[in-house]
């Protein structure tokens, strides 16, 4: 953590040891969990702490570039958890299940 | 001042996101991830992003969990017994991730981000909203329109995904 001079003030290590962390939490939540929806839980929470380092070093450089480009992030994650609460209804209805090691027709 | 709003804003993230990923009924990991949406939108506003912590609340809090909540009411599915939440492999997968959780704090730790996060000082960066839209329609213009067709794409792959072929029963 940051000391000396800097012990009173917001600094951008903060909040990439905070979005390391939630991305660390994320991660565990893809590879533990075994309901597929959780899953997609996990994702947009790796989602998430990648839009906080993205928007620290915007503040951090001075530069608005990152905020764009954290927008662009929301707006693919929306993309992306439509099109995967598409495909698990789909799954859903044909194999009446939700549990990932169940799914594993394609395992060669 | 500011690093207590953000201690109290980043301990509930934190905590909340642990529970989104321990919760056993899927309910009530969507209330938790929605806790922690809104704990990121206040960090947001920290940064002096104001219009990300609107898109954060809008999308996110409104669009995405919303869908996440009625997957959950489409599928039904309930509540789980303890060990069904948790598949064999974990005894590989929690040992990594306290070994990626380690690795980034050593490299943080280690690195020489410690630079403080002063005000902006250009002006024109104070109007944050009407700065990032001018930018959006001009030096951004390209990635804008294909995220746009990106958009319809999913809308439409979303409804032909779903869609129920004609005289097919269930």
């Amino acid at each position: 953590m940051p000391a000396g001079k800097y012990k009173n003030m917001l600094t951008l290590t903060h909040f990439l040891i905070l979005s390391f962390i939630l991305f660390s939490i994320g991660v565990a939540g893809v590879l533990l969990r075994r309901n597929i929806i959780i899953v997609l839980m996990s994702l947009e929470l790796i989602f998430n702490s990648v839009n906080i380092s993205l928007a620290a070093f915007s503040y951090f450089m001075q530069s608005l570039s990152g905020t764009i480009f954290v927008i662009f992030n929301i707006t693919i994650a929306a993309a992306e958890v439509a099109i995967g609460l598409a495909i698990l209804v789909t799954v859903y209805r044909r194999r009446k299940t939700v549990y990932v090691d169940e799914l594993d027709e394609m395992k060669g | 001042m500011e690093q207590i709003f953000f201690y109290i804003f980043a301990i509930l993230a934190v905590a909340s996101a642990i529970a989104v990923v321990a919760a056993k009924n899927p309910v009530h990991s969507a209330v938790y991830l929605i806790i922690c949406f809104l704990q990121v939108a206040a960090l947001f506003i920290l940064l002096r992003a104001p219009f990300l912590a609107a898109a954060q609340v809008f999308i996110y809090v409104g669009a995405v969990m919303v869908l996440f909540l009625f997957a959950v009411l489409v599928l039904n599915v309930g509540k789980e017994r303890l060990g069904e939440q948790i598949h064999h492999q974990s005894v590989i997968v929690i040992p990594a991730v306290i070994l990626l959780l380690l690795m980034m704090g050593i490299l943080v730790a280690k690195g020489r981000l410690t630079a403080p996060m002063g005000a902006f000082t250009e002006k024109a960066l104070e109007k944050n909203t009407e700065v990032i839209g001018k930018m959006l329609f001009s030096k951004y213009l390209f990635p804008f329109e294909v995220v746009s067709v990106l958009l319809l794409i999913a809308l439409i792959g979303a409804v032909a995904l779903v869609m129920k072929e004609k005289g097919s029963q269930d």
